[in-house]
């Protein structure tokens, strides 16, 4: 067997994944998280009385308090798996990822392990955003003064 | 209203997201790293400003405004302290987000099992 038959045979045996409803279930899941976000700011900025800058975030705040709590508790993992991008491009994926690290490498050691891993994945969305912007900032203040 | 447009931006990127990870080869490592680098374009343009006016929590929710808080912190902090404001302000707005995940993340490794 040659590698294009090879290929071949892997593809015809890859479960095909149903994109459509893996994006709509995308949209709905993202969709309501950002609802459910706006209810809560909306509640912080009338009872509260918090400028819309402080609500949201207080929201960050309380939504990877959430999303750190649950992953602990290993419910995380399995919404996840199913509502994909809906939670994983929400700030729920950023402190998903940072809390399953931590947890996944404890055992190593508090140094080699949990310390040595703990941005393993989250590392990337920090370094690059972190590059991207500090140009652009210098950037932005040479075309905008 | 803007209930319904915190779900449908907050929707509509998500599912962007989904149809770059069913359409590639990327991870969602690649993704939420891109979204990040987008939302400081975005906000270098003043586009990101108007989403979350318009959407409120749909706009901030998102991992893209990680990058938008990172460039506007870098821009005002040349404003307030010259140059050195492009390192020592560029992750004043986004602090409450960073400090937050690295806390709670650590506490609850601390205390919790993970799930084999």
């Amino acid at each position: 067997m040659n590698k294009d038959e090879y290929k071949k045979l892997v593809d015809e045996y890859t479960p095909k994944e149903n994109k459509v409803k893996n994006a709509i279930i995308a949209f709905l899941v993202g969709g309501l998280v950002g609802f459910v976000g706006q209810v809560i700011v909306t509640i912080f900025m009338t009872s509260f009385g918090m400028e819309q800058v402080e609500a949201c975030s207080w929201l960050c705040i309380l939504v990877i308090l959430f999303a750190s709590f649950l992953t602990a508790l290993g419910f995380f993992d399995n919404w996840v798996t199913r509502a994909k991008a809906g939670l994983i491009v929400p700030t729920t994926g950023f402190a998903h990822s940072i809390t399953s690290a931590a947890l996944d490498y404890k055992k190593e050691g508090l140094i080699t392990g949990l310390g040595a891993n703990f941005f393993k994945l989250a590392g990337s969305v920090l370094l690059y955003g972190m590059i991207a912007s500090f140009f652009l900032a210098i950037f932005g203040v040479i075309v905008y003064g | 209203m803007i209930f319904l447009n915190a779900f449908l931006l907050s929707g509509f990127i998500c599912m962007i997201g989904q149809l770059i990870l069913d359409n590639t080869k990327l991870t969602p490592g690649h993704v939420t790293s891109m979204f990040t680098v987008f939302g400081a374009i975005l906000s270098f343009f003043g586009i990101y400003k108007k989403l979350i006016e318009w959407a409120g929590a749909g706009a901030t929710v998102v991992i893209s405004n990680f990058g938008h808080l990172l460039y506007q912190a870098g821009v005002e902090g040349f404003q307030e302290f010259g140059v050195l404001g492009f390192f020592s302000g560029l992750l004043m707005k986004s602090s409450a987000a960073i400090v937050s995940a690295v806390i709670f993340a650590f506490v609850f490794a601390l205390i919790f099992k993970p799930k084999d």
